[in-house]
């Protein structure tokens, strides 16, 4: 039964936002009998507020933040003035960005974990290792997987680390664009595995497989077969019966008393009520862009430069979602429109190699992640007609027969990108924007380039009519990867959070998300920041039980 | 100024963003319309505007090798998106249609309206404007009449997704294509 507590209520723990982090902390907690209210942002939609609807979920945005009320502004650095863009993008509502994420589940290597002691400095960059090892979030990885649902092959990417158990279900069914990826890579002598999705190939816990209807990026799954936090750990939480999951509450402000401890969080109802939710500890789970702009919106007396920022460092270390794409056309129909969009990868190019010149490396997936409109408009060659009679034909021959690569790449931690509070421009609800401020690195340029003529290399092997590329230079675009802004670290001047996720300035306050990052892998970061959840969930029951966080 | 699309612009809508509410608007208006074809009214468009656009959706998607803009219906789902989801968008409507006009009378003295034009007369005129932002939002406008849901009014019969060989299912089973199935 579903929990219901009166704001005045003290609850054991406050959660702010309820996505791929929120929900894994929210089941955790109560489960292990703690009181839990859980404030998310947006709207508790449910599978029947879901659909194929392109205008809806592409054109319009679906459940995502919307600009008209929460501007978000952007510029390349300190010295531009600041415009008014979609620079990032987040799933606002009960599940998150879990709901509409494309469900890439691979878990991080174990060389991300110290990639800076493996490959030395890069000059004006952040670059660093993580306080915790691979080994520390095995454990936790592999609970994200049988909690929520992952299919996959274990040890067929030859890359991957260790791995305790296999994954709970087996993978998913291979596309043509899978067959072909997998052809040409393994001509070229490189290494294709089944992608690891968070989507059932069979059923599990109560929820029937995915039925390859193919609408799973930027659209909410209806039948429950995506693995988002809404269809699995969510529903967990709830019937506990000390979990209250509360939609439509936007928070503004966490409050702490004189010792500097958190006491609970101010957030605006649906209508726009400023109320106040009491709770022992709070954990901020909003997203790489909205913690550290929470944390700067809570500043005080006590803490003049925003909650838990006596590093300075909330907001800094913003790192992008880069990557870059390939397509190719080719004789017979792929039919890619049918089914998930990803099902074959490889890690060969995984790794930075100092001969190469730049730090970097990549993942690469073949895929298709369009819909019929967005393909017409976005997915053909940049020589393509744009209208008449032989751009409908295009469109028309290639919609079915195309397939893409995407090369998910690194983007340096640097302490000039950042999250910000913009200082003119306010939200419908009064609060100020956020304000993006990001340039990538030239090694990260330079890597996607590289990353480009990958894909290349790997479409002519598999004997196309054309290939092209998509856009054709790295361009930064809408970043829906959000990390790096409340980076992890021992050091109380060089980070924001521990290990635990739990922050050095506040011991009962705790920021669990892509905030943590501090190095982006190779994107794909779901997984990641799941395992972190566990971990920090792990790590707040044993702290709390002891009563350590008082 | 031409739009440049890029991966998560188009995706995941950073075009466009609109309350709920004039989507579901948009979707009811557009029922009513199907359901009552021949009553349906624009919104929007006034008679002779409603021509114009519906000629330069046509030189877009034209029909010479199957349904088109025009047999799908793409004018009204125009005239829907600018009264429902898409209302502020009406000025570039306004704006280029004037500025049409007057382009036209220049370079076809004499002539009453674009879609009074020929064929080649109307497609020199839009080569002359193909790089205007009322051209390229006519051009979203006009795709997604043609291959968005058909619950918007435009689209109709399926004609934009039959067209592709896209067919909008809950269910679809292996093999899915050609290379998956001659993998097997």
């Amino acid at each position: 039964m579903t929990a219901q507590f009166k704001p005045t209520e003290l609850v054991d723990f406050v959660v702010i936002g309820a996505g791929a982090a929120g929900g894994v902390v929210a089941k955790e907690l109560s489960t292990a009998g703690f009181s839990v209210v859980v404030l998310e942002q947006g709207p508790y939609a449910r599978e029947k507020d879901f659909s194929h609807d392109e205008i809806r979920f592409g054109y319009e945005g679906g459940f995502t933040n919307n600009t008209r009320l929460q501007p978000v502004m952007y510029r390349k650095d300190e010295a531009a003035p600041a415009i008014a863009k979609k620079a990032i993008m987040y799933g606002r509502q009960v599940g998150g960005g879990s709901v509409h994420f494309t469900a890439n589940y691979w878990r991080f290597h174990e060389s991300d974990f110290h990639e800076r002691s493996l490959f030395g400095d890069v000059p004006g960059t952040a670059f660093a290792d993580w306080p915790i090892s691979y080994n520390d979030l095995e454990p936790f990885y592999t609970k994200a997987e049988y909690d929520l649902g992952i299919s996959g092959l274990a040890g067929a990417n030859p890359f991957e680390a260790p791995r305790s158990k296999p994954y709970p279900l087996p993978p998913m069914p291979v596309k043509s664009s899978g067959v072909l990826f997998d052809r040409a890579t393994r001509k070229l002598g490189l290494h294709p595995f089944p992608a690891p999705m968070a989507i059932l190939s069979e059923p599990y816990r109560g929820r029937g497989a995915c039925v390859h209807c193919g609408f799973c990026e930027a659209y909410g799954c209806e039948v429950r077969a995506k693995s988002s936090s809404l269809a699995s750990v969510i529903p967990v939480a709830e019937k506990t019966g000390h979990c209250e999951i509360r939609p439509d509450s936007y928070v503004r402000r966490i409050e702490t008393d004189a010792r500097g401890r958190a006491t609970g969080a101010v957030y605006f109802d649906a209508q726009r009520r400023e109320i106040f939710q009491r709770g022992r500890a709070v954990v901020v789970c909003a997203n790489g862009v909205e913690s550290p702009r929470l944390l700067l919106l809570s500043k005080s007396n006590l803490f003049p430069q925003g909650l838990a920022n006596s590093s300075g460092l909330v907001g800094k270390h913003l790192m992008w979602d880069n990557g870059i794409m390939a397509s190719a056309v080719f004789e017979h129909p792929l039919n890619e429109f049918k089914s998930i969009q990803v099902t074959r990868v490889i890690h060969d190019y995984y790794a930075a190699d100092a001969k190469r010149g730049f730090y970097g490396g990549g993942g690469i997936d073949a895929r298709f992640q369009y819909y019929p409109a967005g393909f017409a408009l976005s997915g053909l060659p940049a020589d393509a007609p744009r209208w008449g009679l032989e751009y409908k034909k295009t469109f028309g021959e290639y919609f079915t027969r195309t397939m893409t690569l995407l090369a998910h790449a690194t983007s340096l931690p640097m302490e000039k990108n950042s999250v910000s509070l913009d200082p003119e421009v306010k939200d419908a609800w009064g609060l100020p924007a956020t304000r993006i401020t990001f340039e990538n690195h030239s090694d990260d340029v330079a890597n996607l380039k590289w990353l480009l003529e990958r894909e290349h290399e790997i479409l002519e092997a598999m004997n196309p009519k054309k290939v092209w590329s998509v856009p054709q230079d790295p361009v930064i675009d809408t970043s829906v990867h959000l990390m790096g802004t409340c980076r992890m670290g021992q050091d109380p001047k060089k980070s924001v959070v521990n290990r635990y996720s739990q922050t050095h300035d506040v011991r009962n306050l705790f920021v669990v998300d892509g905030s943590n990052f501090v190095t982006s892998a190779r994107q794909q970061p779901t997984a990641t920041i799941q395992a972190l959840a566990y971990h920090a969930a792990d790590y707040m029951i044993r702290a709390a039980k002891s009563g350590d966080l008082g | 100024m031409r739009m440049n699309f890029t991966r998560r612009d188009w995706i995941f809508g950073t075009l466009g963003s609109t309350a709920w509410a004039a989507i579901a608007a948009g979707q009811e208006h557009a029922r009513t319309s199907i359901e009552q074809p021949y009553s349906a009214k624009f919104e929007f468009f006034d008679i002779a505007a409603a021509g114009d656009i519906a000629a330069i959706a046509e030189q877009i998607l034209p029909s010479d090798d199957g349904p088109g803009a025009t047999e799908a219906g793409v004018i009204f789902f125009i005239d829907r998106a600018l009264t429902t989801f898409d209302t502020d968008k009406q000025d570039i409507y306004r704006n280029g249609l004037s500025d049409l006009n007057e382009r036209r009378a220049k370079m076809f003295p004499g002539s009453g309206s674009f879609a009074g034009l020929s064929k080649g007369q109307q497609g020199e005129l839009l080569r002359a404007i193909e790089n205007s932002d009322f051209f390229e939002t006519i051009r979203i406008h006009t795709l997604l009449g043609f291959l968005g849901n058909p619950s918007y009014g435009g689209n109709r019969g399926s004609a934009g997704w039959k067209y592709i060989g896209f067919e909008d299912r809950m269910v679809w089973t292996p093999p899915f294509g050609y290379y998956d199935a001659e993998a097997k």
